[in-house]
């Protein structure tokens, strides 16, 4: 019995790190590979996982006292076609993903041609004005109530304490598909463009390269990424609100984790969200101050300082592979943060 | 850092600018006056833009000088109001201080303690990060993204450290309550916000007297206009970034304080919550430029308070936000911005 909690537990920590994981790919598309410098990772993950909540939920019913006036109910709607594989979960997580890809477009358009600096800013601003569009306008998404009649996935495969464990599976195999499709368009020429554009703006578009189209691509790309990791995030706990897109836990920590894994890195951004959910899941339990959540806040922005500071490149630094058909270099300079 | 922005501190005034602001106050003051817009709202609005003022004169003269966007600016602020906190709070009254109501206002004399020991405290905070965090990745040589991205991992472990100290809470200075003055047309003005705009004129004339009229603030402007060629004519530029963190992080924690009387609360997001309307009046008034960012602000400050009249006030950060994205749509070198 002992076993059995300390497993569940496992399974439920492992299901928030690969959605960590999905979110830091979609970072480490915009920072790791283009210097897209997006500090509001929280509002293409609240964006992501109220478009997919808000397409799955059941029309809202106001003897509940529930406000919101639109509920896709795609579950229902898309009965017939689901073919026993629940094929709504696949139209609600690519509708995240275009939602967010879309915004992406909007934002990106009006501000990637500024100073890299003002990115940061603007992105910042959009979590922001998002997170409290979504507290304010009780029509939309039920405001400070929240969702919380979000479906699940599969839910009549397995018995509910099984449950955790098929959407670990489900989880990973996105993650999966995800890696091996921003690994292989990272190692496309594509891709390359990203990377010369990072190192040296100008010298990209002194080889014909548009520049501004480049960057915009990959602003969407990573944001399409996000949006899908913050639909797996709606169908894991099921309850959404405002206040879980706290910067914290939703940009920060999302910063913390592509730093210490090794931006420029995919297999690193991995191992970072891995490392920095370990480590913040596993302090809970130590004694004293240490479990302190503030304290680990403060640890969240040290990290972040001491690895830029200390090894720019994070535990994995940027790959040295450049290319799918090249061999890797003998000597590369050191990656610089 | 160089290179890349030509707004200088002097007082760039450029008449078709110039103009413009003029106008915009007078049609604020003809639709205050014809009863469209409440003038209270105008006058709040005022009040709040000379505090917003404070920090971003601050965040621009470090976005100018030191060519990054500072994010840790907000939790500054923070931070100087929560020492002002434990200074008036718990310090002062151990040793017996601890009058409050001094004349009109709501804080006793005490204050004027609590407020230079946090200026104290944060000028030696951000120097302290300075030698031990940024002047490293200058040396290194990092973009300004990097310092950015830098500055983000400060403002996190500064707000955490306040909830670590304080807590998530919402506190309070000791104070009492005072009455309002009233004034015609329904305006009604708290006796500390005059102790504010007071405050904040003083500081703004120090400033520029500062800046024009000594060795220091020459060179500051120098390095500002242009980094290299201030170096090679023999400034000490590592000395005029120092100046810089010491000013800013000085307006930060004054501009902390005030927030504190000003909403009569503190709260340890309430910095990191201003950072939106902050950048918002540094690009509105070009950046480096310390008198457009004060102009940026009470623009800011006056049009996100006379949005409550139609808006739900939660949306002031965001009505800051939009002047911004218009703003750097428009003319993203700042109303008195020369050239990009």
């Amino acid at each position: 019995m002992e076993f059995q909690g300390i497993l569940n537990y496992l399974v439920g920590f492992a299901i928030m790190a690969v959605i960590y994981s999905i979110f830091t790919l979609g970072l480490n598309v915009h920072w790791g590979y283009t210097g897209l410098f997006n500090i509001g990772v929280a509002g293409f993950f609240a964006l992501g996982a109220y478009t997919s909540a808000l397409l799955t939920t059941a029309t809202p019913d106001p003897l509940k006292f529930e406000d919101y006036i639109f509920g896709g109910n795609l579950p229902v709607l898309l009965g017939v076609f689901n073919l026993g594989i629940d094929l709504w979960f696949l139209v609600a997580l690519l509708g995240a993903g275009a939602v967010c890809g879309l915004m992406a477009l909007i934002i990106g358009s009006v501000t990637i041609r500024l100073r890299g600096d003002y990115l940061a800013i603007v992105t910042l601003g959009i979590a922001e004005s998002v997170r409290y569009i979504f507290l304010n306008e009780k029509w939309l998404a039920n405001g400070s109530k929240g969702l919380y009649r979000i479906p699940k996935y599969l839910g009549d495969w397995v018995s509910p304490q099984h449950y955790d464990y098929l959407f670990l599976v489900v989880v990973l195999i996105v993650l999966v598909v995800i890696y091996v499709a921003v690994e292989r368009t990272i190692k496309s020429p594509w891709g390359r463009v990203l990377k010369a554009i990072r190192e040296d703006e100008l010298t990209a578009a002194a080889s014909g390269k548009n520049v501004f189209s480049f960057k915009l691509q990959s602003f969407m790309l990573g944001a399409f990424i996000m949006g899908i990791g913050g639909a797996l995030y709606a169908h894991n706990i099921r309850f959404i609100d405002p206040r879980t897109f706290d910067p914290l836990l939703a940009t920060f920590i999302i910063w913390a984790m592509l730093m210490v894994g090794g931006s420029g890195n995919n297999k690193g951004a991995i191992l970072g969200a891995f490392t920095v959910w370990g480590i913040w899941a596993g302090t809970q339990f130590l004694p004293g101050f240490l479990s302190d959540p503030n304290f680990r806040f403060i640890m969240v922005g040290l990290l972040i300082v001491v690895v830029i500071l200390l090894r720019p490149g994070g535990i994995l630094g940027e790959e040295r592979k450049i290319s799918a058909s090249a061999a890797p270099p003998n000597k590369v300079a050191p990656p610089d943060a | 850092m160089a290179g890349m922005r030509k707004t200088s501190l002097r007082l760039p005034f450029h008449w078709t600018a110039g103009y413009s602001v003029l106008l915009g106050l007078v049609v604020v003051l003809i639709l205050a006056f014809t009863s469209v817009i409440k003038l209270e709202l105008v006058v709040n609005g005022l009040f709040l833009g000379t505090i917003i003022g404070l920090g971003a004169i601050g965040l621009s003269l470090v976005y100018g000088i030191h060519g990054f966007a500072h994010i840790a600016h907000g939790d500054f602020m923070t931070l100087g109001a929560y020492t002002s906190l434990f200074t008036l709070g718990v310090f002062l009254p151990r040793i017996g201080l601890d009058n409050v109501g001094l004349g009109p206002f709501t804080f006793g004399y005490p204050l004027f303690i609590a407020l230079p020991l946090s200026m104290l405290f944060l000028v030696a905070l951000a120097i302290g990060l300075d030698k031990g965090i940024y002047s490293r990745l200058r040396r290194r040589g990092v973009s300004s993204v990097v310092m950015a991205m830098t500055s983000l991992g400060v403002a996190i472990a500064l707000r955490g450290l306040v909830q670590f100290v304080w807590g998530g809470g919402t506190e309070q200075y000791p104070r009492v309550s005072k009455d309002f003055y009233q004034l015609p047309m329904g305006v009604r003005i708290p006796p500390d916000n005059l102790f504010i705009v007071a405050l904040t004129v003083i500081m703004v004339v120090a400033l520029y007297l500062f800046l024009t009229r000594t060795r220091t603030g020459k060179a500051m402007r120098a390095t500002s206009d242009n980094a290299e060629l201030a170096r090679v004519t023999g400034i000490n530029t590592e000395h005029v970034l120092w100046w810089t963190w010491a000013i800013s992080a000085a307006l930060a924690a004054t501009a902390g304080v005030l927030l504190a009387v000003f909403q009569a609360q503190l709260f340890p997001i309430m910095g990191w919550r201003f950072l939106i309307p902050l950048f918002a009046a540094v690009i509105l008034g070009g950046i480096g430029n310390p008198w457009g960012a004060l102009i940026g602000a009470l623009i800011i400050g006056v049009s996100s308070e006379v949005s409550t009249q139609w808006l739900n006030p939660a949306y002031k950060t965001v009505i800051s936000f939009a002047i911004m994205i218009v703003m750097l749509l428009l003319r993203p070198r700042g109303i008195f911005g020369v050239r990009d």
